[in-house]
């Protein structure tokens, strides 16, 4: 209270506009690729000579565009799918019941999401390949499911906490089975908590770059490695088609970030877990 | 719980009709529903730590040499070896600066207003469009040209553009775009956990409000600064596309990561890629225990020491 309020104030200044640097930065970087995707040519001032939607066409077709959105659908679909089929009836089980081994159960379930996906990918992709799912859709969705499993399982937790176990007893005493009460209780009530957790699954997994490169093949990529290949492989395409080609990977992913933003926190999005009481 | 229900319920007759196997299973007084934790599991077994043995009794078994030549060669050439102290030098200054920023960011932030929504809604965007995208947004941004430069020039702070691609610098920027929202967001969930009554009681005791941080605040989130720390430094470590994309991936930026790469995809040596990304795991652990060790000495100081 005594201490002198001008320290406090420049503090606070200090760190406005450190903030507000570090934003306009952020934004800026998104913007160069977004005009220069839409820009004729752009030889230094700040905005290309004239504005073109010429390069998105061209990215289409140089960068097989369709197919690799195709891929990209079908691997993220199916990993929001499996991830929770096997992710909800086991945060459910981690919620609500005792068992022998749960800590290690817990820690199975924390593990994949601390250790980076690099460090795991690379003994993943030997053990997928030698299976000869590597370089498949199939070895690229398995690769994703191991951060996404555990991480709805982690998500869906307290939103089965917060069901009254009373509604699941009172559904037993009338003679429900466990099948029926998942079904008829339990699966509505979790409705909004699977959206969300199927949301965040489903931008980590467009966003995923490290496992879908170390499995995929030529055909079964999905856009952020085109995307990074491209880059790669710069200065074989224009510039500004590999820019097309990142708005609409910016596009796909941030089309389901405004959703998410309706249900979820940013800070959840980061993968720690708050736990809501009702 | 099941028992005490089943206890409660009305007389048998009245009972429907049960499936044969779940009365069984009840009168024997087992509940079969922690299975539900099977499938999920079993991912978990078969692709994280199936893959993590089979990789590290791969490493034992290289392609030349006993078992341990996988680990000789890595730690006798200096271009394999070379790579945890190039990992570790571009990683722990960015950890630290991240964690290092967050920390006061959030804390100015903590409570509940539109500026906090505005900043988490725009932090977020980074996370969720990832490192290959913000490596390629800064290839324009920080070329010669690009429009960093030219603010500077604008402003009369440089007469000739700074080269920052396909230096280290370039990847400790990216790592920075990226890392910094994910430490922020880590400690705004940490920071807006503590009670605020807390710090409104010291107020009212006449704590200033930098002793309020230092005093309430700070012991209350140190837990949340090593996990924050931990899981910043472990990312960071594992920079991989941005070291490719913007730095110099055949010297300075030469991460371990890429080294792993290499060996598993280019030299098709799955064993030596094995113990690599063990090693790189090894020295992740060792970081995050030393950490989260930090943490735990801090914590018992003021708890054992019960003279103050």
């Amino acid at each position: 209270m005594t201490a002198s309020p001008i320290a406090q104030r420049a503090w606070n200044l200090a760190l406005g506009t450190m903030m507000v640097f570090f934003l306009l930065n952020i934004l800026a970087v998104i913007a160069v690729v977004a005009i220069n995707s839409l820009g004729r040519r752009w030889f230094g001032g700040w905005l290309p000579d004239g504005f073109t939607l010429g390069w998105y066409a061209a990215a289409w077709g140089e960068f097989q565009l369709s197919s690799v959105l195709m891929v990209t659908a079908q691997v993220a679909g199916a990993v929001v799918v499996l991830s929770l089929l096997v992710g909800v009836p086991a945060a459910y089980a981690m919620a609500r019941l005792r068992f022998p081994g749960k800590r290690l159960a817990l820690l199975a379930f924390l593990l994949p999401l601390l250790v980076p996906p690099i460090t795991y990918g690379i003994p993943l992709a030997t053990v997928l390949y030698q299976l000869g799912l590597g370089g498949t859709i199939w070895g690229v969705i398995l690769a994703n499911l191991v951060p996404a499993a555990p991480f709805v399982v982690l998500v869906m937790t307290p939103f089965v906490e917060q069901i009254d176990v009373k509604l699941e007893d009172a559904a037993r005493v009338f003679g429900a089975g466990t099948m029926t009460i998942f079904r008829r209780i339990l699966v509505p009530l979790l409705l909004p908590g699977m959206l969300s957790a199927g949301l965040l699954v489903l931008m980590r997994t467009l966003s995923m770059f490290e496992l879908t490169f170390l499995t995929a093949g030529a055909d079964s990529q999905t856009l952020v490695v085109a995307l990074y290949y491209a880059v790669f492989a710069a200065g074989v395409r224009a510039p500004q088609s590999i820019d097309a080609m990142a708005v609409i990977y910016m596009a796909t992913t941030l089309i389901w970030l405004l959703l998410a933003l309706r249900f979820v926190d940013p800070t959840q999005m980061v993968g720690r877990v708050k736990a809501q009481r009702a | 719980m099941s028992g005490a229900v089943h206890n409660a319920a009305s007389p048998p007759s009245a009972a429907p009709p049960r499936t044969a196997r779940a009365d069984d299973a009840r009168a024997a007084g087992r509940d079969l529903r922690p299975l539900l934790v099977l499938p999920g599991l079993a991912v978990v077994v078969a692709l994280f730590l199936y893959p993590f043995l089979y990789g590290l009794f791969l490493s034992f078994e290289p392609l030349e040499g006993g078992a341990l030549a996988n680990y000789i060669r890595f730690f006798s050439e200096n271009r394999l070896y070379g790579t945890i102290g190039t990992t570790l030098w571009l990683s722990l200054p960015i950890t630290v600066l991240n964690v290092g920023l967050a920390l006061p960011v959030a804390y100015a932030l903590r409570v509940p207003s539109t500026s906090q929504r505005i900043i988490t809604t725009i932090l977020v965007v980074p996370i969720t469009l990832g490192t290959v995208l913000a490596a390629q947004g800064l290839l324009s941004y920080l070329s010669p040209q690009g429009w960093m430069n030219r603010a500077l020039l604008d402003l009369g702070l440089i007469v000739e553009p700074i080269r920052l691609l396909h230096k280290p610098a370039a990847v400790v920027i990216s790592l920075v775009i990226t890392g910094f929202p994910f430490a922020f967001l880590m400690m705004l969930s940490y920071v807006t956990g503590i009670d605020p009554t807390l710090a409104r009681a010291a107020a009212t005791l006449g704590a200033p409000a930098h002793r309020q941080f230092f005093r309430i605040y700070l012991p209350l989130l140190a837990p949340g600064i090593a996990i924050t720390f931990a899981l910043c430094f472990v990312q960071a470590f594992a920079v991989f596309p941005s070291a490719v994309m913007l730095g110099a991936p055949a010297g300075p930026t030469r991460v371990i990561s890429i080294a792993a790469y290499e060996a598993a995809f280019e030299d098709y040596d799955y064993s030596m890629a094995s113990a690599i990304a063990l090693i790189m795991g090894a020295v992740q652990l060792g970081v995050v225990a030393f950490v989260l060790g930090l943490r735990n000495l801090a914590y018992r100081g003021p708890v054992a020491s019960g003279k103050g």
